[in-house]
């Protein structure tokens, strides 16, 4: 989760993040609502999340590995290959002979492409819009004030947790030395599992402590659930413009994707 | 002999930050000497490099003759004592003892030699008896004898510090730094305690933005003032 946008500058940095949200969620929806086999509309949908990355100026090569996680997903969809009605098909796996079901191959890598051109938009949302930003622009979309404040907190203290293990770290590393004659040394796995264990207990203490006095601080700011809202403002029309526009683009993908796919 | 030696030495955080460019040092075994500059200057991250905590994206660093790269830093950590700003850092066992032992035990050292160099790293630090005491309750000047001792365990050549008196009352400083004055292996120290590097450190370097902008006789550039106020120390 990068703190800062990677640049600034780009068209697609200074969108305003509520646009963007919108933008990727009826992305994500409609590319849900697409029917199974709608290869030609997964195509275009694919296409659309990269041009927009493009034109953000992100790293492809680090978007495209981290989407790799969104292809966990289609392992929940695994059964299907062998539980789905219709033509088998012959799988053969060495000296193994496996009949999978024709329509539950075309379902299997469906959701697969889908969940993996969803994870691309989710990503890219997070890449091009720092946490603070996203999280107002949510609250001005008028979610819920709890769930914000829970995100709120959350992303705090996640940083918070995070520099208190990276400082851990590095004073245990710093230690880590070889015996005089060069051997690696290590220690047994005991004695390293019990400092884990001593490592594990201080972050959480002293998490918790520093954790206290960031919501103290935060407090005796006026904090009160709610993240300060400088510009109260509604979207420009020129945002309205772009979000309008990239709508109706979502919605011919999807018209396409409801003509074109579908079961056999 | 020269004991640290760095070339050209340039570091960039992963967020694209520039934090070190083109730092040229060289070290004299039993030589003292403090490192000052503003807050960012980059002092930190330049201490991390010295045993390999943070590898240098550009230039070379050379400890005891050892090139320090991937092979090596294990051996290099053994001569180089890092000792924190926050003893907190180093303190996460639950008693003082097993924190002094990390060092030794991690090096595969046999047991009883390890408790030989807990006694011996205590005693350095004036701590001896509180073996079996939670570091956890202790207070912010015993904390950073412990955690001084918890490099000591290891006999290191050099001790690197990192804002040593920061947080402490006058007299815990008092005392640290007359615990300093008596350790007799070469020292880097980073801070922002001019009088410290009067005191302790007959050399001095000035870091600023990421660039050694200062070296020579500490007394000489304390006296100085345009210098000083030019690089945040005033
Ligand atoms: N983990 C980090 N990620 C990104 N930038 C960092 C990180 N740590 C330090 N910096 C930046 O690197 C520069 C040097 O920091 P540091 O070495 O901590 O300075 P000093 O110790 O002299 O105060 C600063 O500009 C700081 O903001
Ligand atoms: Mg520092």
């Amino acid at each position: 989760m990068p703190d800062h946008p990677s640049g600034t500058g780009h068209p697609l940095q200074q969108l305003d993040a509520r646009v963007k949200i919108i933008f990727t969620l009826a992305f994500i929806l409609a590319l849900s609502l697409s029917p199974f086999g709608a290869w030609a509309a997964y195509f275009l949908f694919l296409c659309l999340v990269l041009s927009a990355a493009i034109a953000a100026g992100t790293d492809l090569r680090s978007l495209l590995r981290r989407s790799l996680l969104g292809l966990l997903f289609i392992l929940s969809a695994l059964p299907l290959l062998f539980t789905a009605p219709g033509i088998r098909l012959p799988l053969h796996l060495g000296g193994w002979t496996l009949w999978i079901s024709q329509p539950g191959l075309i379902r299997f890598a469906s959701i697969g492409a889908k969940a993996w051109i969803s994870m691309l938009a989710a990503l890219l949302l997070a890449e091009s819009t720092p946490v603070p930003v996203l999280l107002l622009a949510f609250q001005r979309l008028r979610t819920p004030r709890v769930f914000i404040a829970i995100l709120s907190l959350m992303w705090r203290y996640l940083s918070v947790i995070r520099a208190e293990a990276l400082s851990l770290m590095h004073a245990r590393t710093s230690r880590s030395a070889a015996s005089p004659d060069g051997a690696r040394g290590g220690g047994g796995i005991a004695w390293r599992a019990r400092v884990t264990g001593g490592m594990a207990g201080s972050l959480l203490l002293r998490s918790m402590e520093r954790a206290d006095r960031v919501y103290a601080a935060m407090l005796s700011r006026g904090y009160d659930g709610q993240l300060p809202d400088p510009e109260r403002k509604g979207l420009s029309p020129q945002d309205l413009l772009v979000l309008a526009g990239a709508l109706l683009l979502i919605l011919f993908f999807l018209l396409f994707a409801l003509f074109t796919g579908g079961l056999p | 002999m020269s004991l640290v030696e760095i070339r050209g030495l340039s570091y960039r955080y992963p967020d694209g930050r520039e934090a070190l460019r083109g730092i040229d040092l060289t070290l004299n075994a039993g030589e003292k000497a403090a490192l000052v500059g503003s807050n960012g200057a980059g002092k930190s991250t330049l201490l991390l490099h010295l045993n390999g905590v943070f590898t240098a994206a550009q230039g070379s660093i050379t400890i005891a003759g050892l090139p320090l790269d991937r092979k090596n830093t294990g051996r290099v950590r053994a001569l180089v004592g890092l000792v924190f700003q926050n003893p907190d850092d180093q303190l996460f066992s639950p008693h003082v003892d097993e924190d002094v032992a990390y060092g030794p035990t991690y090096q595969g050292l046999p047991r009883d030699v390890v408790a030989q160099r807990v006694a011996e790293a205590l005693a350095a630090v004036g701590m001896g008896g509180y073996e079996k005491r939670s570091s956890y309750h202790l207070s912010g000047g015993e904390k950073k004898r412990i955690a001084i001792a918890t490099v000591l365990s290891m006999r290191p050549e050099m001790l690197v510090f990192d804002e040593p008196t920061a947080g402490l009352d006058p007299r815990a400083r008092r005392e640290l730094i007359e615990l300093l004055q008596r350790l007799p292996q070469t020292m880097l120290i980073a801070t922002h305690d001019l009088d410290l590097a009067r005191r302790l450190c007959p050399r001095m370097l000035i870091l600023k933005q990421g660039t050694l902008s200062a070296d020579g006789p500490t007394a000489q550039l304390l006296d100085n003032e345009p210098l000083l106020y030019e690089n945040g120390l005033l």
